[in-house]
């Protein structure tokens, strides 16, 4: 339709200005053709793979709960995104918070870009970085599960959006002051991981420990789903790093490379751990070291070389086993899933180290004829900066994730009742079991 | 008439129905079911998490046989399903006071 408008233009173009819509595009259709893929492919990160992943992981009672919160997540943040979260994350130029100039998606058409794509169509760069916001708030329901009310988790997550996941998005993907302080995060080891994480462990403390916890067998109902779910996760994870590029180039495949490396070494690291302190390689050791290498790649995937990929899967894997057995040990926290002790020690950890391996040459414009430079390039502050990004956003998610908490318990309750929890959340919150 | 009740490893189910066959058992009904003795449990271990499994799965076999067949088979069972490690399981015998085909109404050693 464009190109018919153009050409129809053109004869008229020595007579009058040109008019507004024959502009030259700036949109690729390389570009868009992958960004479609992966904003598919961030999607089934969340539905189904979080969803299986997480359900797998839990007991038979509350399978159905579990999976109903990562739909939650899908279908709440989605149209939430769409009426506000867009506009305040990524338009206007504001150092904490973006503007309200694109709520509902106004202005929003066939042409129209956004300054951080302009070689994508808008309504695309939107949906993908919808999803992500998805899959945020959806990771935290790995921390709460088996005990939070359906309706307070449903509140909960809207009041985060806004109140965490938003603003940090902005910060340092929407031109906020993190990205102008420099600091890196090529897909969300912050925004993401570090945030779920956080607030994982903030929402464990305050709900407190699964009735039965340590003295129980609360061993997962099904692992196949959960090795499932991993992995679609893995691959979906090429969408979530490689998408991040935003371009069809060699960004975004040298990052799927990174991506997948480290997620295999993750995935040894663990699993040797495992082997020499348990003496058995479980499966779920297999697939938690995979989803830590992910996990803390993510940050540094559009920053690095293949075999920075490989260390920074192996750390994680050693790191991400010792907060999740050593580390939750000593806090006695009760976090279901782990969703700290993977995501968000794995993010904090691989934001740190992307200020290690940043090759600079990924990143040179011509106001930064260096790029970025990491540790390893003699660029000491760049460490620095990360490790400031980190401490900013840990706080400020832990501190809103506490208060938010508090409030929706005032107004429904944040955990379900005892007997509830006995008789497990499928029947209880939604009526429905498993039988099988 | 007597009612063989064994409980026996999942794995040695299908040796124990070769040797009952092997002396004219003519049929078994099967539960999977769980259970302790001696074995007591194991332990499993989840990420960071330990839980000591109390219950393991057995088989738990039902055989009706007339009375002069009963040691033959108990005999049967207990050689197939013998591995010499803790855990084998255990036989039970009973009597039966009736017994009743219920497609032609035969009763008692005729049922059987």
């Amino acid at each position: 339709m464009k190109r018919f408008w153009t050409l129809l233009a053109l004869p008229c173009a020595g007579f009058a200005a040109t008019p507004a819509f024959a502009q030259a595009s700036t949109i690729n259709a390389a570009d868009t053709a992958w960004m479609i893929v992966a904003t598919a492919l961030v999607l089934l990160m969340t539905i189904p793979g979080l969803a299986l992943f997480y359900a797998g992981l839990v007991r038979k009672k509350n399978l159905l709960a579990t999976m109903a919160q990562s739909f939650a997540a899908v279908m709440f943040v989605s149209v939430l995104w769409f009426a506000a979260g867009y506009s305040l994350t990524f338009s206007g130029e504001g150092a904490y918070l973006g503007n309200l100039d694109k709520l509902f998606f106004a202005g929003m058409n066939l042409d129209s870009v956004n300054s951080l794509a302009s070689n994508l169509p808008e309504s695309l760069f939107a949906t993908y970085q919808m999803t992500f916001a998805v899959i945020t708030c959806a990771l935290i329901a790995g921390s709460v599960a088996d005990r939070m009310r359906f309706s307070a988790f449903v509140l909960f997550i809207i009041a985060w959006l806004f109140i965490v996941y938003v603003p940090s998005a902005h910060w340092i993907w929407g031109g906020g002051f993190l990205a102008g302080m420099g600091v890196m995060d090529f897909a969300g080891g912050i925004v993401v991981h570090l945030n779920a994480g956080v607030a994982g462990l903030v929402a464990a403390y305050v709900l407190g420990a699964r009735r039965g916890y340590g003295t129980e067998n609360l061993a997962p109902y099904d692992l196949t789903m959960a090795a499932v779910g991993t992995a679609l996760l893995w691959v979906g994870w090429f969408g979530f790093n490689g998408g991040s590029a935003l371009t069809a180039g060699s960004r975004a495949s040298m990052a799927i490379l990174a991506t997948h490396l480290a997620a295999c070494s993750g995935a040894i690291a663990w699993m040797v751990m495992e082997w020499l302190t348990r003496k058995k390689p479980s499966v779920l050791g297999i697939i938690s070291g995979a989803i830590a290498g992910l996990g803390t790649i993510t940050p540094a995937s559009g920053y690095i070389l293949p075999w920075h990929g490989v260390v920074i899967g192996l750390a994680a894997g050693i790191v991400c086993f010792w907060a999740c057995t050593w580390l939750k040990e000593r806090l006695r926290y009760d976090d279901s899933l782990d969703v700290f002790g993977i995501h968000g020690i794995g993010g904090i950890l691989g934001t740190v180290l992307t200020g290690v391996f940043a090759v600079g040459a990924f990143t040179v414009t011509k106001e930064l004829p260096q790029g970025q430079q990491g540790l390893l390039e003699g660029n000491v502050g760049q460490v620095v900066t990360q490790i400031i990004g980190v401490g900013i956003c840990f706080v400020w998610c832990a501190v809103a994730t506490f208060v938010i908490l508090k409030v929706v318990d005032l107004l429904v309750g944040l955990r379900v009742s005892l007997d509830h929890e006995r008789m497990g959340l499928d029947i209880t919150q939604h009526g429905e079991s498993v039988h099988t | 008439m007597k009612l063989i009740i064994a409980v026996i490893k999942p794995f040695k189910l299908e040796e124990v129905r070769d040797a009952l066959a092997a002396v004219g058992v003519q049929g078994i009904t099967v539960t999977e079911v769980k259970g302790y003795g001696r074995q007591k449990g194991h332990t499993e271990i989840y990420r960071g998490a330990e839980y000591a499994i109390h219950f393991l799965p057995k088989m738990r076999l039902e055989i009706a046989v007339a009375s002069a067949n009963a040691d033959r088979a108990v005999d049967a069972i207990v050689k197939a399903a013998k591995t010499g490690q803790i855990g084998d399981g255990k036989i039970f015998v009973t009597s039966i006071e009736r017994a009743i085909r219920i497609r032609t109404g035969e009763t008692d050693n005729n049922a059987l």
